[in-house]
Formats: C-alpha cells, sequence, structure tokens
C-alpha cells in the first residue's frame, strides 16, 4: 500500500508510513504499548520496501544497533514508550556525544515505573534535559495531530542530520493510538540526504580512518568536545524553534500547552471565547529548543497565563523561566494517563482570571 | 646514553617478520607489559592486512582495557557501550552485508553486561566475528571479579577466593553460544605461547572466510592472561594460565560449521 492522497490512518502508522518516505534505511525496536504499531508496520510495509527491520531483544540493544547503523551513515530510527525509553538513556547519550544523527520517537505513556499504558506527558523533563548522563541536548518535536506525526518525520531526520545530533519526537498514547486524516508530502530522501564522509564504511587508502567513538579520556579534550556540543545547540536554538498561536493577537489571557494538551487547551480558548473572556493559545513545537522569546513576547501581552500539562507540571518551569515573572503563571494538569477535558481547562483559565482581579483588587 | 639505531636488514640480517604496516597504527600499546591483548590485536590486524581488506573492515571496540583498540587498529571502528559490542556491530553488518564485521570484547563486556546482547546475535546467526578475550578478572577496573574468575581465584572482590555460595560457577559463555543454530563456528585460542599464536592466527583465517561465506556467527575466545590483574610476572601469568585456565576452558574447537 503507498499512500498518496489523504488517508484515514492510526497516528503510529502515519509515523511509520513517513519514515519509510523519508529514506529511512533501518528501524531496530522493541515491543512496548502504545506504540506497538510502528515495529509492526514496519516489519510488513518497510520491509517490503526495502527497509532493515529488526526487532531486536531489548531497548537497550535497540538503541546500540542505533548508534551502529547511525556511525555506519545510515538513516536509521528507534521507537519505545516511556519506560523503553529510559532504558535507552545511556545509548541516546553516548549518540549524543558521539554526535551521531538518528530519530528516537518517545509514544509516551502514564508513569512512574510501570505506570499505565494512556498518554502522558510526563517525560518532558526527560526528553527536553538531556535524559541521559552528561550535559547534552536532543532537538525534541511535538506533534499533536496524526498530520504532524507524519511531518515531523521528515523534519526530524533533516534536523538529524544536519547538525548531526538525536532528534525526538515526544507523542503520546493518544497520538499514537488515534485515528485522521493524513498526506504525505513530496519528499526525495536523496536531496535530503547529505554525505557523511565521517562514517564507518570501510576505510579506502585514500583517507584516514573513521572512528566513532563518546570516550575522549583526557580532560582537556572532553572539554573541548563540550564546548563544541554547547556552540551546537545555541545555534539549534537560534534557528530551529518552532512554535504556533491560536487567537493570541487580542488575548488577555494566554494558554501555553503542547502535544496532545494543546488540542485540548483550543476546545478551552474556544469555551473562553464563547464566555467572553478573550484567551489564546502558544503552543510549543519544539520542545528543545524551547520558544523561550514566543513565551516572553505572550508574557509582554497577557495579563495571566495558563500552562496545561498532561503531569505534575514540567514544562511550566520552562515558561516561568521564559516569562520572569512579568505575569502570574499558573498550572492545570492531569497525571497519571488522564485527558483533562476542555472544560476542566477553562475551569483553571476562569480560576486565572478572578485570581487577577485579585491581585489587582489587592494592588488597587 | 642515547640509544643507536641500527638498521638490522643493513647490517645483513635477514628480515623473518615485518608488523602489518597499514593495518597497526604506530601509537604505542598503553596495556600493561605481558598482556595478551596487544598480540591478538597484531595478529588480527595481519590478518586484514594479509587478505587485503582494510577498505572492507569495520571493528567494533568494547568497554574495558581493550577500550581503545580504535587507537591501534588502522581500520574504521566504532566504541560501543559496555556490553553492546555486539549489537552495535550487528547493525554496521545488516548495513553494509559485504563488509567484514568484528567485535572485540572482554569477559566483563561479553559475558556479565552484555550477554543478552552477545546471546541475541549469536541467536540471530548475525555474520559477524566476535573476538573474546576472557582473562578472568576485569583488568581496566583495578582487578575485580568477573563471570569467568575462577572459583578460589582472589581478586579485589572475592579476596578471599570465588565460592559458589556467593557468586555462583565461572561462566563458559562459549559452550553455550555454541548450542546455538546460528552459530557457525566457536573455537578456544590463548597466545602465551608463539604456537599458540600461530593456532590463533588460523582459527581467526577461518572466521574470516566463514563471514565470507555467510555461515553465521563466528566467536573466537582467546585464554589470556592478567599480569597487573593476577598479580603475577609476564611468565608467571602464562605457567599459571595453563595450568589453571585451562582446566576450565580447554583450547581448541567447540564448533565448526559443515563442510
Amino acid at each position: 500500500m503507498t499512500v498518496s492522497t489523504a488517508e484515514l490512518m492510526k497516528g503510529n502508522e502515519a509515523l511509520a508510513e513517513a519514515a519509510i518516505r523519508a529514506g529511512c534505511q533501518a528501524y531496530f525496536g522493541y515491543p512496548i504499548t502504545p506504540q506497538s504499531e510502528i515495529l509492526e508496520y514496519l516489519a510488513d510495509e518497510g520491509r517490503r520496501r526495502g527497509m532493515i527491520v529488526l526487532q531486536a531483544e531489548s531497548e537497550v540493544a535497540s538503541i546500540n544497533m542505533v548508534y551502529g547503523g547511525a556511525g555506519a551513515g545510515a538513516r536509521v530510527m528507534t521507537s519505545s514508550s516511556s519506560p523503553g525509553i529510559s532504558l535507552m538513556q545511556e545509548g541516546i547519550s553516548y549518540i549524543a556525544a558521539a554526535q551521531l544523527p538518528c530519530l528516537i520517537v518517545n509514544v509516551s505513556r502514564g508513569g512512574p515505573g510501570l505506570g499505565t499504558i494512556q498518554p502522558s506527558q510526563g517525560d518532558y523533563f526527560q526528553a527536553t534535559k538531556g535524559g541521559g548522563h552528561g550535559d547534552y541536548r536532543l532537538i525534541v518535536l511535538a506533534p499533536s495531530s496524526v498530520q504532524e506525526m507524519a511531518d515531523f518525520v521528515y523534519d526530524a531526520f533533516d534536523l538529524a542530520d544536519k547538525y548531526r545530533n538525536p532528534v525526538m519526537i515526544l507523542a503520546d498514547g493518544a497520538l499514537g493510538q488515534m485515528m485522521e486524516k493524513v498526506a504525505f508530502r513530496d519528499y526525495n530522501p536523496k536531496e535530503h540526504t547529505p554525505a557523511k564522509p565521517w562514517a564507518t564504511t570501510g576505510k579506502p587508502r585514500s583517507r584516514e580512518r573513521n572512528i566513532i567513538t563518546s570516550l575522549f579520556i583526557e580532560p582537556e579534550k572532553m572539554e573541548q568536545i563540550n564546548i563544541r556540543l554547547q556552540e551546537k545547540y545555541a545555534v539549534i536554538r537560534e534557528k530551529e524553534v518552532r512554535s504556533e498561536c491560536f487567537m493570541t493577537d487580542d488575548a488577555e489571557y494566554g494558554i501555553v500547552a503542547y502535544g496532545l494538551a494543546a488540542r485540548v487547551a483550543q476546545g478551552a480558548v474556544e469555551i473562553a471565547r464563547s464566555h467572553g473572556i478573550r484567551a489564546g493559545l502558544l503552543r510549543p513545537i519544539t520542545l528543545y529548543p524551547y520558544p523561550s522569546d514566543a513565551v516572553r513576547a505572550l508574557a509582554e501581552r497577557v495579563r495571566g497565563i495558563l500552562v496545561v500539562e498532561m503531569n505534575a507540571g514540567q514544562m511550566v518551569e520552562d515558561v516561568r523561566l521564559a516569562v520572569e515573572g512579568r505575569v502570574p503563571v499558573t498550572f492545570a494538569g492531569r497525571m497519571g494517563g488522564i485527558i483533562p477535558s476542555p472544560d476542566e481547562v477553562f475551569a483553571a483559565l476562569e480560576n486565572l482570571t478572578t485570581q487577577d482581579v485579585a491581585l489587582h483588587a489587592e494592588t488597587y | 646514553m642515547d640509544t643507536v639505531q641500527v638498521d638490522p636488514i643493513a647490517e645483513g640480517l635477514e628480515c623473518v617478520y615485518a608488523r602489518p604496516a597499514d593495518t597497526l597504527t604506530e601509537t604505542r600499546l598503553h596495556y600493561c607489559p605481558g598482556c595478551g591483548h596487544g598480540v591478538v590485536h597484531r595478529v588480527l590486524m595481519e590478518i586484514v592486512e594479509e587478505l587485503g581488506i582494510q577498505d572492507q573492515t569495520i571493528g567494533v571496540a568494547p568497554v574495558g582495557c581493550s577500550v581503545f583498540a580504535y587507537h591501534y587498529m588502522n581500520i574504521d571502528m566504532q566504541e560501543a557501550a559496555h556490553g553492546r559490542a555486539s549489537a552495535v556491530a550487528t547493525a554496521v553488518k545488516r548495513l553494509h552485508p559485504d563488509r567484514y564485521v568484528f567485535s572485540y570484547q572482554g569477559d566483563g563486556d561479553l559475558a556479565a553486561i552484555g550477554t543478552a546482547e552477545t546471546i541475541h546475535t549469536a541467536n540471530r546467526g548475525e555474520n559477524i566475528l566476535m573476538v573474546f578475550i576472557n582473562n578472568a578478572i576485569y583488568g581496566m577496573t583495578g582487578g575485580q571479579m568477573a563471570p569467568t574468575t575462577l572459583l578460589g581465584m582472589k581478586t579485589s572482590t572475592s579476596p578471599g577466593g570465588r565460592t559458589i555460595e556467593t557468586s555462583g560457577y565461572p561462566l563458559k559463555i562459549s559452550e553455550m553460544i555454541a548450542l546455538l543454530p546460528g552459530v557457525a563456528y566457536v573455537t578456544r585460542q590463548s597466545v602465551h605461547t608463539p604456537n599458540a599464536v600461530r593456532h590463533l592466527k588460523k582459527a581467526l583465517l577461518h572466521a574470516f572466510r566463514y563471514q565470507k561465506e555467510k555461515k553465521g556467527t563466528c566467536l573466537v575466545e582467546v585464554v589470556s592472561n592478567c599480569p597487573s590483574g593476577w598479580k603475577m610476572t609476564p611468565g608467571e601469568a602464562n605457567e599459571w594460565l595453563e595450568k589453571n585456565m585451562f582446566p576450565l576452558y580447554p583450547p581448541g574447537d567447540i564448533k565448526v560449521p559443515h563442510s
């Protein structure tokens, strides 16, 4: 089956189909709910269309196969869900240190621990602050629709190759499982895949040997590597930030939410508007680099900001860092695999407006 | 006193051995005196040079004493996380099936932390070579007990000697691996005498040929020494190896492919 026009597809399947179309040469993964459809789709459709698809013995093996495949110069990926992504963290740190391009997909679920298989955003810190040991960052893309589950795959591979950096698509179980219409963009992998002269492909006489490593035993050298990584992240922060605004132009109150929570928040904005509250939504698309400037610009226009997440309050810390106390920032979230309803979010927004009135009453 | 460089050939001596100049770098080995790693590195690279496959060979280094194997082997190499060399090698081989791919791992790497990767790589019958250095100790971290440490053997974490009660039995992973149908060739060699080195070279040559013929996974175990970790002179270590290691880890082929 080759999809060209809009089709109704599951998020996981749309992502897998996009991976084939993005020229992903190899997939290494281990089954875990709620993302096993990615492995299943690729084991069938991917193999049929020439992809190497290997069901590994563990997530640990998977991520180290990704290291090997990326180091050998191929476009490669893995996918998992929260507990499996935790298992991969050592390998992800090595990949970041060795500066290898790859895609890691986290269709996250509620935790901590074995948790639940229901959707959650509890892995925000893990995804955006490094996750494994040492000072490194992933580029993190947060889709909020099945269409973006597909679109961000191409973007992820392009960014990974551009910066020689691992890229994570941070979705959740609902985005993976739900069906929506999706169309696949025209994309020729050959035009998007740069030469990789650093890869281990077998050393001809014409060049020095290529070594893929994350070991730099002399601290002076290790510091230089760290400085180089930080310089790269600075460029990424400057050039690759993405976010989207919904009805923020005349907004008095802002909501900041990403992924599935942003869809709920958009519903809450519409309810608020119908009640005469001028609310707007800022949706971060890149969670790293974080759209701090957009959050700051929002803070300069509104009287208060509500952060909505499907966790105990993680991204809210980045919002507060960007807002720097300009306006009150409150938080509304559900945990453990519960999706908040638009009404709940609207109630939290009303709370913020009342608090705001109270604050202003105190001031006057 | 300055050392005087003498060209032995100019002095009329016949050259009977030269190091593989293309495949071994000039970098001075960091290994302890008497350690077997240097010899195994050299033999491996001799084969790559003699077969003329420098441009077709990709190695994967472990974490352990041979973590810097890529400093010495003048081929494309990847440095894997501890225990994961065979997973890394699997991916390299799948993406470059026409290349010779080997992992080079110690006993802690291959038989403790990487056991799952070792067994499943072998069980998939990946067409790679695993070179397995077994010296029954963790050398790099200072001489701790390994999965292959002999019963009664003293290490820094088995100070009274390894006991079954606290640590179980020495793991004969090569024999375990040989049971798997995906595995073509398992042999146990050593490098403690010139004759043993010649046998190792033959075994490694077989393994490279089997990889070319896509026979399945090959594992060449090298029973080696650790004079520093064993707290012996190199000579004592080699004698101790023959007397104490060989009874449990006897040299010779464990599995050979059907011709």
